[in-house]
Order: structure tokens, then sequence, then C-alpha cells
């Protein structure tokens, strides 16, 4: 199996990348290819290199509130940019309340951590996601 | 003192021989080791001759005397209790104004705004970059009709108030003064502080938006400006709050946040401003963990430290030599999982703070790994302070664990490795800690550091070496449902709204002519605040002012290092 390669990302004016940091350092010790995009991006930015790096995952790291604004627009610019958010592996971790969690599924995220999660969990999480989409690909 | 000493050290020897030796023998061993959060091992017990080498006078001596290990004032806590000040703000400026005066209803003594994502970065409410973020993680300044809001009804003569903020420190220190004058309060009246601390925005907090050195020489014009204008206003928060929050350890928060105090003091020195007329205008911000006697010995050894340097700087008036702090619990600690339990962890941590001599403390609410605090969660975090304040007792001594042989121990142990970081800093920059605080921004030195604790950290997590209960033991199969603040999706639209109209209606000759004079005292050298004041005076919006200073000294963007 190819090298798994995942985005990690922080999007919009929120500069507390200390979850995201740790996540990316992690998933690169546990043999991921790991792309971190540093703080303040847009979401046109992070879409075109969800793009441009074929990733497998995107993670986005989010905890300033603006996640119902911010992830629907990724997603949308990942299919203007002719992806499709559906092969992908879509996370957001952060601080995010249970209903939201809820709305964020139904769009296409594929789970949500909230603080606390263990490491080992995201990454047994990615692995095993990562084999059922390339399987029916 | 020798002979006793060689007395306990003797006995210490035997003690171990004679008595604990057999008892490990015969018990079983906890085979976790036994250290600090920071690392620092630790005995099983301490005594005397720990603490022989200290010189009690000199090392810790009188509370209100230097080196003011024991506390800045000699009553501390039984002339006047801490201020109980909750850093509080949210959707608009109306919807703010209304959470405070709940606050000051129910208790609070200082006020603590936290604005919005976009007010932080300088940015207007209708920037495309502000979209979903307006009034979000705080509130929406745009201009100063929003601050108008802000205090209205809230006597500025009467009550203190501290603005996290920090690229745009200047405009609101312009609009609180500006807010004073209209309720012809006198300006030497106005109290509180402004985070102004760009240098750990840097290290950690990543809310930068000019590069290092117009943003040092951008703080610099606000002591100047400040020491003038409003002599009672702190004009600094020196904060390790967020170093913290960024995954430093105690050491490292206390190193990097004196370390940055000292680079602020020389640039004021470089450009001749009196020590002493600006060092009653600085204070600290520091976070308060979950080891509670590490916490305890870091904010005295950071007293006690604060008063050698700056009598070191050649402060003359002892009230320079004085560290006062606001403390904020340690928002990383919280727990989406049992928030219950939160309220817990922030009692202990406001425990410490309240034993460590704090001025002015944040208790943060049980709710807050899901969303901003509801009503509810707020009130338990301030009645958490007010029953350590009315109820335990602890207010009663000053500096009550002060002389406990591993309390003092701890205190000069950090002490030591905070000095440590420190000389390894003024190194870098040969001798001037200013140059040496960028010269480690520029090469990451800060950023590595606090980013391999944070590894660490996550490490003896992942492993169960560090026990977060709840999380990973004594989990339960919980239904999430504590009620969370929403903020309303119209107030982005409203906040539009209102910015729309004031640009409509404020003299837009002004403006211009203010901005202009921004620009040209920009590129001239000169201080930013007079023209700031008057731009924020004529109804220029914060994304105008930074966007002028940002076509003057361009935006900086943060090397990527994880």
């Amino acid at each position: 199996m190819d090298k798994i390669r995942v985005l990690i990302a922080k999007i919009g004016l929120d500069g507390h990348d200390r979850g995201a940091k740790v996540i990316a350092r992690f998933l690169r010790d546990a043999g991921f290819e790991v792309i971190y995009t540093g703080i303040h991006r847009t979401p046109q930015e992070v879409a075109r290199a969800v793009i441009d790096e074929d990733v497998d995952v995107l993670g986005i790291s989010i905890l300033s509130g603006a996640h119902n604004t911010i992830v629907p627009r990724v997603l949308d610019y990942i299919r203007q940019y002719g992806g499709n958010p559906q092969d992908l592996v879509v996370l957001v971790g952060g601080t995010i309340p249970a209903e939201d969690i809820a709305k964020l599924r139904e769009i296409g995220v594929d789970e949500v951590f909230i603080p606390g999660t263990p490491i080992s969990e995201i990454i047994r999480f990615i692995k095993e996601k990562v084999a059922e989409k390339r399987g029916k690909l | 003192m020798g002979e006793l000493t060689e007395k306990i050290r003797e006995k210490r020897k035997e003690w171990e021989k004679e008595c604990l030796e057999p008892w490990l023998s015969k018990t079983e061993k906890e085979s976790r080791k036994f250290e600090t959060l920071s690392g620092i091992e630790l005995k099983e017990v301490y005594d005397p001759s720990d603490i022989a080498h200290l010189d009690f006078l000199g090392d810790l001596g009188y509370p209100g005397e230097f080196p003011f290990t024991r506390g800045i004032y000699p009553t501390m806590y039984r002339g006047r209790l801490w201020t109980m000040r909750l850093f509080s703000g949210f959707g608009t400026a109306e919807d703010t104004n209304k959470r405070w005066k709940m606050l000051l209803e129910e208790g609070e003594t200082g006020l603590s705004t936290a604005f919005d994502f976009p007010t932080l970065m300088g940015l207007d409410s209708d920037d495309p970059l502000a979209e979903g973020e307006v009034g979000k993680c705080g509130v929406a300044v745009d201009t100063l009709r929003d601050f108008e809001i802000l205090f209205d009804g809230i006597p500025l003569d009467k009550i203190s108030t501290s603005f996290t903020i920090n690229p745009p420190a200047g405009i609101i220190l312009a609009m609180y003064t500006a807010i004073g004058d209209l309720q012809g309060v006198p300006r030497d009246m106005l109290r509180g502080t402004i985070q102004n601390d760009m240098l750990k925005e840097f290290h950690a907090q990543n809310t930068i938006v000019l590069p290092p050195e117009a943003s040092i020489k951008l703080v610099t014009d606000i002591f100047e400006w400040g020491i003038k204008n409003v002599p009672k206003f702190n004009l600094i928060s020196i904060s390790g709050y967020h170093i913290r929050e960024a995954g430093s350890t105690a050491v490292q928060e206390l190193a990097f946040t004196i370390a940055d105090g000292m680079a602020y003091v020389e640039s004021a020195i470089e450009r001749g401003i009196d020590i002493d007329r600006l060092a009653p205008q600085l204070s600290f911000f520091f976070n308060s963990h979950n080891d509670f006697f590490e916490e305890i010995a870091k904010f005295r050894a950071a007293r006690r430290m604060w008063a050698k340097i700056m009598k070191d700087y050649g402060a003359k008036d002892p009230r320079s030599w004085w560290m006062k702090f606001h403390v904020q619990t340690a928002g990383c600690t919280l727990t989406a999982q049992q928030p219950l339990n939160n309220i817990v962890r922030v009692s202990l941590q406001a425990l410490a703070a309240v034993l460590g001599g704090c001025q002015s403390l944040h208790t943060n609410s049980f709710d807050e790994a899901w969303a901003l605090p509801s009503e509810e969660a707020v009130r338990v975090a301030l009645r958490t302070q007010q029953i350590i304040a009315y109820e335990s007792g602890v207010t009663n001594v000053v500096d009550p664990l002060g002389g406990s042989y591993y309390v003092e121990w701890l205190t000069d142990k950090i002490e030591k490795l905070a000095w440590k970081y420190i000389e390894r800093i003024r190194e870098m920059g040969n001798g001037s800690m200013l140059r040496g605080v960028l010269k480690g921004i520029e090469n990451g030195f800060f950023v590595r550091e606090i980013s391999e604790a944070s590894a660490k950290y996550q490490r003896d997590f992942e492993e169960g070496k560090r026990i977060v209960v709840g999380v990973n033991r004594f989990r339960i199969n919980e239904k999430l449902g504590i009620p969370i603040l929403k903020i309303d999706p119209e107030v982005e639209r409203r906040q539009i709204e209102r910015l729309k109209k004031v640009k409509a209606e404020r003299d837009s000759k002004a403006v211009k002519e203010n901005l202009e004079w921004l620009k040209s005292s920009a590129e001239n050298g000169e201080n930013l605040m007079p023209a700031i004041f008057e731009a924020v005076k004529s109804y220029a919006t914060i994304g105008e002012i930074m966007g002028t200073l940002k076509q003057v000294y361009g935006t900086y963007r943060k090397p990527i290092i994880i």
C-alpha cells in the first residue's frame, strides 16, 4: 500500500496551532506523509493544496467556532477545483459543540475529534478509512 | 544555622538508611516517576537542609520588601483581595455589555474583554477573511461606535478594564481613552490593562500582523504615549499564559515571559524612556496549570526574579521592582469529557494562583472545551473565586506557604532553571535581551522549544503516564449534554450594517487626513499613537488603521515549524 498522505490545515484567523502541530508530528512518526499548511490559510488555499498534493486525508483543526462556515466552504472549493471530497478522508478536530458534529457529518466530514482524543485512535481511524476509500476507487 | 544544618543532614542520612530503605524493601514500589509537570525530579520529603543555602532575609524577606518573594504588598489580601476579572465577550457590543453588567451584578470586580478574531487581527467585520468569525470568539469591534455601546452605563472612573489584544493594542487603548474623555473621566483615573505583548505572539499565540521589529516599535510607542496620557493604565501585560497553552513547561513559561519583559524594558531604555516612569505601568500574565506546588513556586520565583532584574536595569523606585500579575487557569487542561470535573480543576488552579499572590484572576468556565461560556458556567467560575476569597481562610495570612521546605526549595529550583534559559537568550543577542529575543524569533528557537515540550506532554498522555481523569482513566459512557452558548448568525450581518452606517455618517475628509498623517508618521519613524488617537476619534476603522500600517511595514508570515 502506498504511503498515506495527510494534509493538516489551519483555516481562518485563529492561530492556536498546538493541536494541529502535535497531530502532524505524531502522524509523521506513525509513518504517514504529512503536510502542515501553517496558520491563517483561506478555504481556497487549503482546497487547492488538497488537489495539488493529491492527499488521502484532510484534517482541519479549528477552535474559533467558525467551523459551520469554514468546513463547507473548503469542501465546495475542492469540488470546484475538480476534486471529490468523498474520495478523501475528511477529519475535523477542535472545539466543536455536539450538535454541530452531527451537521458536519451530514455534509461529508468522516469524523470529528474533540479535545482529549488519543492520537492513537485518530491513527487507527485514518488507516481503516483510507483502506476503505482506496478499496472503492 | 551551620551546626543545626549539619545535624539535620546527618539525621537525614540516618533516616534514609534506617527508616526509608527498610520500608521500601518491604513495600511495593510505585513504578511512576515522581517529578513536577515540568520534569523537575522530586525527593520523598524536604527538610531545612534543602533550603539551608537560602538566606531568609535576602531571598525571602517580608512581603512588601525586596525581593518581594512573599508578595509585593505588605498586607496582600488582608488589605485588598485580588481583582476578580473574567475574560468575556461575544457577539456584538450590546451582547457583551449585557454579559458584563450581569457579571458586575454578581460580584465581579474588574472587566476583561475578549475580542473576536477579526478584531484581534486588525480586520473589519466586512473583510472577506472575517467571514464566519464575526462575534464568534469574542466581541466584534470595528470603530469607536462599538466602544460607545460596549461601555454604555459602565463608569470608567469606577472600574478597571483589561483588553486582550495585541497587533491593534494601540487602537484599542486610543478608543478607551476616547470613551473616558466622552464620559468626562480625568485621564489619570483610567485604569486597566492592554495586553500589547507582541513578542509572545511570535512564540506562541500567532496573532501576528506586522513583522517583529515594527511590532516592537509600536509597543514602545504605546509606552511613550501611555506614560504621558494614561498614567495609571498598565500599558502591557507581558504574557506567559499563551506560551504555556501552546505546550511549554512552567519553567519555559517563566523564562520566556521574563525574557520578553526584559526585551521591552531594553527597547524603552533605548528610546530614552525613564525606567522608573514606565515600570509601574508594566504588568504580567501567567497560566495556572495542574501541578499545584510547581505553580505556586513559579509565581514566587517570578516576583523575585523581576525585582532583581529591574534593580539591575537601574530602576530606583521600589515600586518599579514590583511584579504585578494577572492569572488565568489553564484552558488547555479542561476536558470535553465529564465537563463538571473542570470545576474541580479550575478550583485547584485558582487556589494556586491565590497562594502564589496574584493581583487579578480569571477562572475558566467548565464548558469551555465545547464553546464560549454559558451564563451558568461563568457564574460557577466566578463563585469559585468568591469561595476561595471569602470561605477558605487562605486570604487571612500573607504567603501562607512561605517557609515550606518544599515550596522554598522548588521556588529556588525553578528560578535557577529559568535563569539558565535567560542567559542562553542573552547570549543569542550578544548581551542584549532585545536582540536575543528577536534572534530567537527569527531562528525558531522559542517555537521549537515549546513544540518539543508539547510533544512530550502528548506522548506522556498517549502512553498513559499522564493521567487525565475522565479522558484516559475513569471514563464513563456519557451523553454530552450541557447547555452551550450559541452565537446568533445574525451577529455578522448586524455588525456589518453598523459599520456601513458609521462609514456613511462620519467625516470622511477627517478620516482621510488622519490616515495620511498616520502613514507619514510611520514612514518618518515618529510615534504612531497621536495619529492613531485622532484616527480613532474620527471613526476610522480598525481595518483602515492597521491597513495603513501594513502598507508601510508589510505583513509577516510565520515560518512553519512543526
